[in-house]
């Protein structure tokens, strides 16, 4: 395995009283998509905002060789492009704007005067997500879909190490869905640690490096896809018999049955 | 828009007893014409235009300020009950005896106030309110600051202070010389300062709370600079002229057809509407003829709520249609 860029130790959230994340270990390279699964109301949502430092945690996040919790959010910021699930936009701001506000942290504050290199930065993110021939058209019009592939172009454009991803391809069609996950597996060839959260196993199987499983606030399993979605684990934490085969060398997993 | 602010200034240098054109109003400004018009235009009319135009402009600028904020476009200083709170403030310095009307330990009491509703407004909320329970909030609170007033005008043995509360109530340029000028433009300074300078972080906040932090914007202390820059404004807006509403809610949805809805790129525009607005306002309640004075802010109030009322239609339709 390559070193580790992302890591955790004893990582654990307490919410309004409650802990919700139970002594989290990680260590995941650069170059890798990782897919996090796991039922509704696991941790999955909690865990990824932890890892960006949005909520308060104990225990030790580490990322580029910095203690998180040394680091301004600034230089945060820079380090990790975290897509929240939703694409919360409240004003009609033209997606172009919106793909912009990924140089934020790089100090591109004013959209309408980006250096060269944050132009190009925006430019390249609305290409790859292509989302190019919206630039100009308000956020709020656009469909669920197009929404989406904007947000991520927004998350693109920061040329973060590290991309955190909730639930990319919810609401999504399936040929969304799969341009999203593409979008997501070449930036993860680029070198970029790309974390993604979804229900989809299929999706997980096919594109992601290693999945990690969580269960009630814990790690439950983590490994190459065809190990942390063996049958034993799909019954154990999903409740669920998988239909499995191959197909171009990539693992099918289709839930089949509630058990 | 800055050409507009100017022109509208010049008008109302023109408009009062003494009616004067354009020309002779700038020849009197410049030191030329003669004496009489000089000393009217600058000693009399002068500070009251300043005074429109800077607090027609920070009203605008808080209440774009604001609207980016709570990302609400029902936002505004006055329907949180910031001004009414500030009068409030001003009220009790004056009944209380505490100092001269002139003083700046007004303003200190207008600005305490202001953000101190304000702040009770948020934390009342809570952070992702929706806009009934802020509108809900703004009106218990305003509505507090109100009662509050109407007990100390009502406790006040002397019916010279019961006047001077009346026109903190009504909102007024009149009669403002430069001291006032001095003592409200340091603090609405401070406040379009410190509201300007949180621009980008508005903008960064369109996109939601979460969203606004991943990208480094440190959203608590946004929070807390932009009420305090509202709070300067406003408690120093409020000091010398009394309550004006409804600018903040207003010169917003004037520009947002013109420049987007950017909340960033709304500010400047914002501002240089609400001193366009505030300005007319001021020649209105000149050129009506009636039998006593209008006070302007009693104008504002009769032309916001109409707006306002309009924009809750327009809310209702875009919330009864399933957008977004």
């Amino acid at each position: 395995m390559m070193e580790a860029f992302l890591t955790a130790q004893h990582l654990s959230v307490t919410l309004a009283g409650r802990e919700v994340l139970h002594d989290i270990a990680l260590a995941l390279p650069r170059r890798h998509l990782v897919a996090l699964v796991g039922p509704n109301g696991a941790g999955k949502t909690t865990l990824l905002r932890a890892l960006a430092g949005l909520l308060p945690s104990r225990g030790a996040i580490h990322v580029g060789g910095d203690a998180l919790s040394a680091l301004s959010l600034r230089e945060r910021a820079k380090r990790f492009g975290y897509l929240p699930q939703g694409h919360i936009v409240h004003w009609p701001l033209p997606a172009r704007d919106i793909v912009a506000l990924g140089r934020y942290p790089h100090g591109a504050t004013d959209p309408g005067r980006l250096s060269a290199r944050d132009a190009e930065a925006v430019e390249r993110a609305m290409r790859a997500t292509d989302v190019t021939q919206f630039s100009a058209r308000p956020a709020t019009e656009l469909s669920g879909g197009e929404r989406s592939r904007v947000a991520l172009a927004r998350v693109l454009a920061v040329e973060a190490p590290v991309i955190l991803a909730d639930e990319p391809t919810a609401a999504l069609d399936p040929r969304f869905q799969i341009e999203v996950m593409k979008n997501l597996r070449a930036a993860a060839d680029s070198g970029i640690l790309a974390i993604v959260v979804t229900h989809d196993l299929g999706l997980a199987a096919r594109y992601a490096d290693m999945v990690m499983v969580m269960r009630e606030g814990r790690l439950v399993a983590q490994g190459p896809p065809a190990e942390a979605l063996s049958d034993e684990i799909l019954a154990d934490v999903f409740r669920v018999t998988a239909y499995r085969a191959g197909f171009e060398h990539r693992m099918i997993v289709v839930p089949w049955a509630g058990l | 828009m800055v050409l507009l602010v100017a022109l509208l200034a010049v008008i109302s240098l023109g408009v009062g007893p003494v009616r004067m054109s354009p020309l002779k109003v700038l020849e009197a400004l410049f030191g030329g014409g003669d004496d009489v018009h000089q000393v009217i235009v600058r000693q009399i009319r002068l500070p009251r235009a300043i005074l429109a135009v800077a607090i027609g402009g920070i009203l605008g600028l808080s209440g774009a300020a604001l609207q980016g904020l709570l990302r609400n476009p029902l936002a505004s200083p006055s329907l949180f009950g910031a001004p009414q709170a500030a009068a409030f403030g001003a009220v009790l310095v004056i009944a209380l005896g505490l100092a001269d009307v002139r003083s700046y330990a007004l303003p200190a009491a207008a600005i305490a106030m202001a953000f101190l509703s304000v702040f009770a407004l948020l934390a009342v909320a809570g952070r992702n309110a929706g806009l009934l329970i802020l509108i809900l909030a703004g009106l218990a609170i305003s509505s507090l600051a109100g009662a509050a007033t109407a007990l100390a005008m009502n406790l006040s043995s002397n019916p010279f202070v019961a006047l001077e509360i009346a026109f903190w109530l009504l909102g007024s340029l009149e009669d403002r010389s430069f001291r006032h000028v001095m003592l409200a433009l340091p603090f609405i300074a401070i406040g379009a300062a410190v509201l300007m300078s949180q621009r980008s972080a508005l903008r960064a906040l369109s996109l939601g709370e979460e969203t606004a932090q991943s990208l480094g914007v440190n959203v608590g202390s946004l929070r807390l600079i932009v009420i305090l820059g509202v709070a300067f404004g406003v408690g120093g807006a409020v000091a010398v002229t009394g309550s004006i509403g409804f600018i903040g809610l207003i010169a917003p949805h004037l520009m947002r057809p013109l420049v987007g809805y950017d909340p960033a790129r709304l500010l400047v525009p914002s501002a240089l509407a609400g001193a366009a607005l505030l300005t007319a306002a001021d020649i209105a309640v000149r050129v009506i003829p009636s039998t006593s004075d209008i006070k302007v802010g009693v104008l504002t109030s009769l032309i916001g709520v109409p707006f306002f009322l309009y924009l809750i239609m327009r809310e209702r339709r875009a919330l009864g249609g399933g957008v977004g």
